[in-house]
């Protein structure tokens, strides 16, 4: 189990994948999963000027 | 047959595409751009066991970098390192579609503050001034006359780098509180949707709402030519409805989002994406 780091809530990264983005489900934080075993998230990085479609 | 997907993140466009490719079980690598590092005289030979790679790097210049290293590699790679080029640069879109003879919005360019204020007297109130990159609707600026362009020039100046020096300016389209997005697929518009605002940026990442759009043999025949006109691939088209001259051509996207058109389209963006990417290999292989 990971925790967020805004709020230490308990988040599950069953199911996703390393550089997916979830969201906390307790204060809503984006998160990046940065490992699945044993299970990491971080903020996710900030908007940069040169991302989009 | 082994694809590779290059990403910055993983988004819900990169999950739908995995999972599509898992429900085909086909083999395929997550490679993310971020810990990419390229000995250009050396090409890596993992890059060759790849029968294609899709660039998703939502980062707009790590895509493009690695398109065009990959193609000096000889990798296939979609887009190609020329339509994204064209497509993430509005400037370079714009002259596209003008040699292809493909209506779009009236545009000036210029690159002094007082020349920029010209260009908007001439082309008359309100304009729309825009970054030639960029996404999401990010620091597009609705300008509704003089003094409001003479503020954001002068911020554009003063504040942004100097990309922000090149004033792309286009006419201001009163369209009708949507636009269209139509999605093309090599050879075909697969749907389209309106995206639906109050606001005058009708993106999705700023609010619009997504509902579907009918591909009608015009919007077909424009979507298509449009495409071509950029080099062709997997691409969303933005259109403008004018009330006076139809059908406007606006941006062209090369590494688009689909999450909000699927359910209103019904159509399964990611999997016509994987059929093309697919048939383009299986052709390539036949030759």
């Amino acid at each position: 189990m990971a925790h967020c780091p805004e709020c230490e809530a308990a988040i599950t990264v069953q199911g996703l994948l390393v550089g997916e983005i979830t969201y906390c489900p307790d204060c809503n934080a984006e998160l990046e999963v940065l490992r699945l075993e044993p299970p990491a998230v971080a903020l996710a990085p900030q908007v940069e000027e040169d991302w989009g479609e | 047959m082994r694809l590779a997907i290059l990403t910055s993140r993983i988004r819900v466009e990169e999950r739908l595409l995995i999972d599509a490719l898992r429900q085909r079980a086909i083999a395929f690598d997550i490679v993310d751009d971020g810990e990419l590092l390229l000995d250009l005289s050396h090409p890596d030979e993992r890059w060759r066991e790849y029968d294609a790679v899709l660039c998703r790097s939502m980062s707009q210049s790590r895509g493009l970098a690695m398109l065009h290293v990959l193609e000096h590699w000889g990798v296939r790679v979609y887009n190609p390192a020329t339509v994204t080029a064209t497509c993430n640069d509005k400037l370079l879109t714009t002259l596209a579609l003008l040699r292809a003879g493909i209506p779009t919005p009236h545009t000036m360019l210029a690159f002094d503050s007082q020349v920029a204020m010209k260009g908007m007297d001439m082309l008359s109130y309100p304009v729309v001034l825009k970054p030639t990159s960029g996404s999401w609707g990010r620091l597009l600026a609705r300008i509704n006359d003089r003094d409001a362009a003479e503020a954001v020039l002068e911020h554009r100046e003063t504040l942004g780098s100097y990309q922000h020096h090149i004033h792309y300016i286009q006419e201001y389209i009163a369209k009708p509180q949507r636009d269209i997005r139509a999605f093309v697929v090599g050879e075909r518009t697969i749907c389209a949707i309106y995206r639906t605002s109050e606001h005058w940026v009708t993106n999705t990442a700023r609010g619009a709402v997504a509902s579907n759009c009918p591909v009608t043999p015009e919007l077909d025949s424009l979507c298509m030519r449009a495409a071509h006109a950029v080099g062709g691939g997997i691409l969303a088209i933005d259109v403008l409805e004018d009330e006076r001259r139809g059908l406007l051509v606006n941006e062209i996207n090369a590494t688009m989002e689909f999450r909000n058109s699927i359910a209103p389209t019904g159509v399964d963006i990611p999997n016509a994406m994987l059929d093309y990417v697919l048939g383009c290999v299986q052709e390539e292989a036949v030759r």
